[in-house]
């Protein structure tokens, strides 16, 4: 079976697991632009964990509401096994392919 | 639960939000928001946080977020699907004369849309086939003449070597070029006539010829040619044409280097069945070629990276710079690029700046294509808004059964493209039946449209857009009736209900009746322009180029022709006498002013020419061979006298530059000879048996032109046995100059009279639909005395006051309209009013025709049939 994830997919799932059970929708997004410095907007994140969800790499569950929401409450994501191999499928194409590239073809900086 | 004590987010955003978003998502996104807001009011104030808001809810509006259009994919669940359109045919199927009526109106609507498009396409198509059409320009000149400046693309033969040498950075390709040119191609004994150009080596690498054989070099050689694929078929046949020699007009021999695919029609250079090297047609130029004598033509392909405007100013003064004084350099010449994109619909010019050209035909056209269409759908909208009683039960039944609006909704969206599906098949067959016609209006070669993919996908697209456009108002009519109402029977169907109608039908008259007046206002044009007097006689007069074996014979092949008994005069001139677009200045007299840069047009003649045409001489006398002081002598025309200001004209010195003295020995009638639409200009007439390279002939009156001709053919091979003879009559060419004219006339005719077909479907469909509905009352009327002409008076009398109204708005909109379009001619015809009242009672009397058409059958339908059923 084919995992086909982008690179913004990756992120996001990554960061679900990262945060294990504090992950929603707010949090996320702080974290990324914590970590990586990356600014997300609101709709291109939901779009990506609907669409993670919907293939399965993530499931949701709702929680508790904080007075910050008025009322809504938080929609918590997690990783399914599913979603993980997939990650591990992506970190080892990327290794293989970092492992077949020849050293740099340019000169190397020489001081002396 | 804790106070809340920080500010809402933006309600509309809210709002906004909640009406798109997937309705699984929406809570707890929206939670997601708020919690967002909040943190960025802590960190970036109010007023930032909520504009932050807005854009994250925009942001947010994204397939994967929003909510799905249908609830359920119809053609997944084809169910419904199937129902409506087999709803949708039955209704056509019963009601055969309200659907032929629907759908033949629309067709032809979408038929002239089509056709509309294809034609703006191929406008705006113009030229595209060029690899580098965005590249290429033309190198054009501005003149101030008069405190006017003229704006002219003729280049004199030192644009393309000063612009090589102080400006080459700019140019990729550069090259000066001949207009095109008419000549016969000689190889064997066979002997073609075709049009080409002779042109720098760069030209074709310019122009991107498609080359099937040999190369686009080597019109480095003077003795090189390209040919074009028809061309080499027409001379060589089936035999390879490389390395062939071909004898042009003139004796010298051609090898032909290169076959080149036939340039496309939508081209500039689709006349171009040769290319030539410039080399050798520089070699027939006089040495004294100079700056002023603009008789060519200059073409550039800018280098990669450099923007024409730029290189457009740069080289601006190079005539200046190079000019005399007495050259004109105080015209204040400047050149500029033309770009390709630019030639074919922007290329008018006033005060040396583009103002237009044929693009606002392409506007025009586009206008009236919309404007019919948007009729035909007015058609639809009015015939199902009228059948509404037929189908109020309908709507009750289902409605009353559970049916949601949205469904009734579909229901009548699916019959609408039904109905504009097969309108649809419908047009194509029309378009195909009627573009042959359409070509030759418009004086296009639009071929193959119906091979290409994009036709039929721009063509469904546009089908649905028409279905929906015609369906939106009828649907949600329609599907607004109340259930308990209507099947009480009590459908609101007085004077309220009928007002859209009324006022659609009258939008339609309107444009009906605008098309109708603005068609016959053109034809009044070119009329009056055809009648203009010309001031000298046409009849039996024909011209043609005469090549250089015949102008040095001039006197004896003048005499031959005479002794063939059919001709009675023959005369020499520089130009046609339909053309004399000549000019020159550097003349002075006395009394001229000393601001005015003057500018003069002038004909070489022989002395003969003036009789010839049958020129009318006012004041002193045409060119005698009497007088050999005539060799300096002026005939000038009234405009001239009038332009120099003299009192007394004859025997009045003038000044011509170098050339020196002439005097003025006779005043003719003014003539045209350029557009008829405008008054004469200012005409020099003068002698110059070298310079003039066109014989005209007049033929005597009774003489029969089929057993003429071979007789005078004889007598040109006798002297000049290569060039082929080809002559013009000066009538059918004075026509040509109405060609533009005519063309709108026709095209506005033909489009007036389908907006015409199309108001009186939708009439008819009307009056069917009024006759229908008023059986009883007719009925009753009947029995009580009603005779038929009142009957049918009370049918056709609201439809009258339509039509009348129509005209009302009408008049006044075509009257300031064509006025005008009027004003771009000097002499135009005055719009009276009889045309307005004309147009009006055509109007008038092709609506009863087509009410009477239905009302007199209704009125004179049997009563005992229509009262027998109480239904």
């Amino acid at each position: 079976m084919k995992y086909r994830i982008g690179e913004f997919e990756e992120i996001v799932l990554l960061t679900v697991g990262i945060l294990e059970d504090d992950a929603y929708g707010v949090n996320i997004k702080n974290d990324i632009k914590a970590r990586l410095d990356r600014k997300v907007s609101v709709g291109a994140l939901q779009a990506a964990l609907r669409r993670m969800e919907k293939k399965g790499y993530l499931t949701s569950e709702q929680g508790e509401t904080t007075s910050k929401r008025g009322g809504r409450p938080k929609l918590y994501f997690r990783l399914t096994a599913l979603g993980h191999t997939a990650l591990v499928e992506s970190r080892e194409t990327r290794n293989r392919l970092w492992d077949a590239m020849p050293p740099p073809a340019f000169p190397q900086l020489k001081l002396s | 639960m804790p106070e809340k004590t920080t500010p809402a987010p933006p309600k509309l955003a809210l709002r906004l939000f909640s009406w798109f978003c997937h309705p699984a998502y929406h809570t707890d996104i929206e939670g997601d928001l708020m919690e967002h807001f909040e943190d960025n009011i802590e960190e970036k104030g109010l007023k930032q946080a909520r504009l932050l808001f807005f854009f994250d809810v925009l942001l947010l509006f994204r397939p994967g977020i929003i909510r799905p259009i249908f609830k359920r994919n119809p053609f997944k669940h084809p169910t419904m699907l199937q129902h409506h359109l087999k709803i949708s045919w039955r209704q056509l199927v019963k009601n055969k004369g309200y659907s032929f009526l629907n759908i033949s109106g629309l067709a032809m609507g979408m038929a002239v849309v089509i056709l509309i498009s294809l034609w703006v396409w191929d406008e705006l198509s113009y030229n595209k086939s060029h690899e580098n059409y965005d590249r290429i320009a033309r190198v054009m000149i501005n003149q101030t003449i008069d405190g006017d400046i003229q704006t002219s693309w003729s280049a004199p033969k030192q644009f393309a070597p000063a612009l090589r040498e102080g400006y080459e950075s700019n140019f990729k390709y550069i090259s000066t070029t001949s207009h095109f040119t008419g000549r016969a191609l000689i190889v064997g004994d066979k002997t073609i006539g075709r049009s080409g150009m002779f042109v720098e080596a760069e030209m074709p690498d310019m122009l991107s010829l498609n080359m099937l054989s040999g190369t686009r070099k080597g019109l480095e050689d003077p003795y090189a040619i390209l040919i074009s694929a028809s061309t080499a078929k027409a001379l060589f046949g089936d035999e390879d044409p490389m390395n062939q020699s071909i004898k042009l007009t003139t004796d010298d021999l051609l090898k032909v280097i290169g076959v080149y695919e036939d340039l496309p029609d939508n081209s500039s250079f689709s006349r171009a069945h040769f290319f030539g090297s410039w080399k050798l047609f520089e070699q027939w130029q006089p040495d004294w070629v100079g700056w002023g004598n603009r008789w060519f033509r200059a073409y550039v392909q800018l280098a990669d990276n450099v923007d024409l405007e730029k290189a457009s100013a740069t080289i601006k003064d190079v005539t200046l710079n190079n000019l005399s004084e007495s050259e004109g350099a105080r015209l204040n010449p400047e050149i500029f690029l033309h770009p390709m994109s630019k030639w074919h619909l922007r290329s008018d010019f006033e005060n040396g700046k583009v103002i237009g050209g044929r693009i606002e035909f392409v506007w025009l056209y586009g206008t009236i294509g919309l404007i019919v269409l948007i009729l035909a759908c007015i058609n639809f909208i009015n015939l199902s808004t009228a059948r509404a009683e037929k189908r109020a039960k309908e709507i009750g039944v289902r409605k009353t059964l559970g049916s949601l609006r949205t469904q009734l909704i579909n229901q009548f969206f699916s019959e609408a493209l039904l109905i504009t599906g097969f309108a649809f098949v419908l047009s194509v067959v029309l378009v195909a039946l009627l573009m042959p016609f359409f070509n030759e209006v418009s004086g296009k070669e639009i071929i193959g449209w119906w091979s290409k993919p994009v036709f039929w996908g721009l063509g469904i697209v546009f089908t649905v857009l028409t279905g929906i456009l015609a369906s939106t108002y009828p649907a949600l009519y329609l599907s607004s009736f109340r259930p308990v109402k209507v099947l009480k029977g009590s459908i609101q169907s007085g004077k309220r209900a009928s007002i859209p109608r009324k006022l659609m039908v009258t939008v339609q008259f309107t444009v009906s009746i605008t098309l109708i007046i603005s068609t016959m206002v053109v034809y009044q044009q070119i009329q009056f322009a055809k009648d203009l007097p010309l001031g000298y006689d046409q009849s039996n007069l024909l011209s043609t180029y005469i090549s250089d074996k015949i102008t040095e014979k001039y006197p004896v092949f003048r005499e031959e022709l005479l002794q063939t008994g059919i001709v009675e005069e023959v005369g020499k001139s520089e130009t046609f006498i339909t053309e004399t677009y000549i000019n020159n200045s550097g003349f002075d007299w006395e009394g001229k002013d000393p601001n005015l840069t003057e500018q003069f047009f002038t004909l070489r003649i022989s002395h003969e020419f003036g009789k010839t045409i049958g020129w009318e001489v006012l004041q002193g006398r045409d060119f005698s061979k009497e007088f050999a002081s005539d060799s300096t002598g002026f005939v000038i025309n009234e405009a001239a006298v009038e332009y120099l200001g003299f009192e007394d004209p004859i025997g009045k010195q003038v000044k011509w530059g170098e050339n020196g003295y002439y005097h003025i020995i006779g005043v003719v009638k003014n003539m045209i000879t350029q557009s008829p639409y405008r008054p004469s200009p200012q005409m020099i007439y003068f002698l110059d048996y070298d310079r003039s390279g066109v014989v005209t002939l007049k033929l005597k009156p009774d003489t029969d032109i089929a057993t003429a001709l071979p007789k005078i053919e004889a007598v040109f091979k006798k002297f000049d046995p290569v060039r082929p003879f080809d002559f013009t009559f000066m009538d059918e060419s004075y026509m040509t100059k109405f060609r533009g004219e005519e063309r709108i006339g026709k095209l506005a005719g033909f489009f007036t009279i389908l907006a015409l077909l199309i108001s009186c479907l939708g009439l008819f469909g009307m009056i069917a639909f009024v006759a229908e509905r008023r059986t009883k009352e007719i009925g009753i009327r009947k029995v009580l005395g009603a005779s038929v002409f009142g009957l049918w008076q009370l049918l056709t009398k609201e439809f009258i006051v339509l039509v009348v109204i129509a005209g009302l708005i009408a008049i006044p909109l075509t009257y300031s309209y064509m006025s005008d379009w009027l004003d771009n001619y000097e002499y135009h015809v005055h719009l009276s009013a009889w045309i307005f009242i004309a147009a009006l009672f055509g109007a008038i009397l092709i609506t009863l025709f087509t009410v009477s058409l239905h009302a007199v059958k209704a009125a004179r339908a049997n009563p005992v049939r229509s009262l027998r059923t109480d239904s």
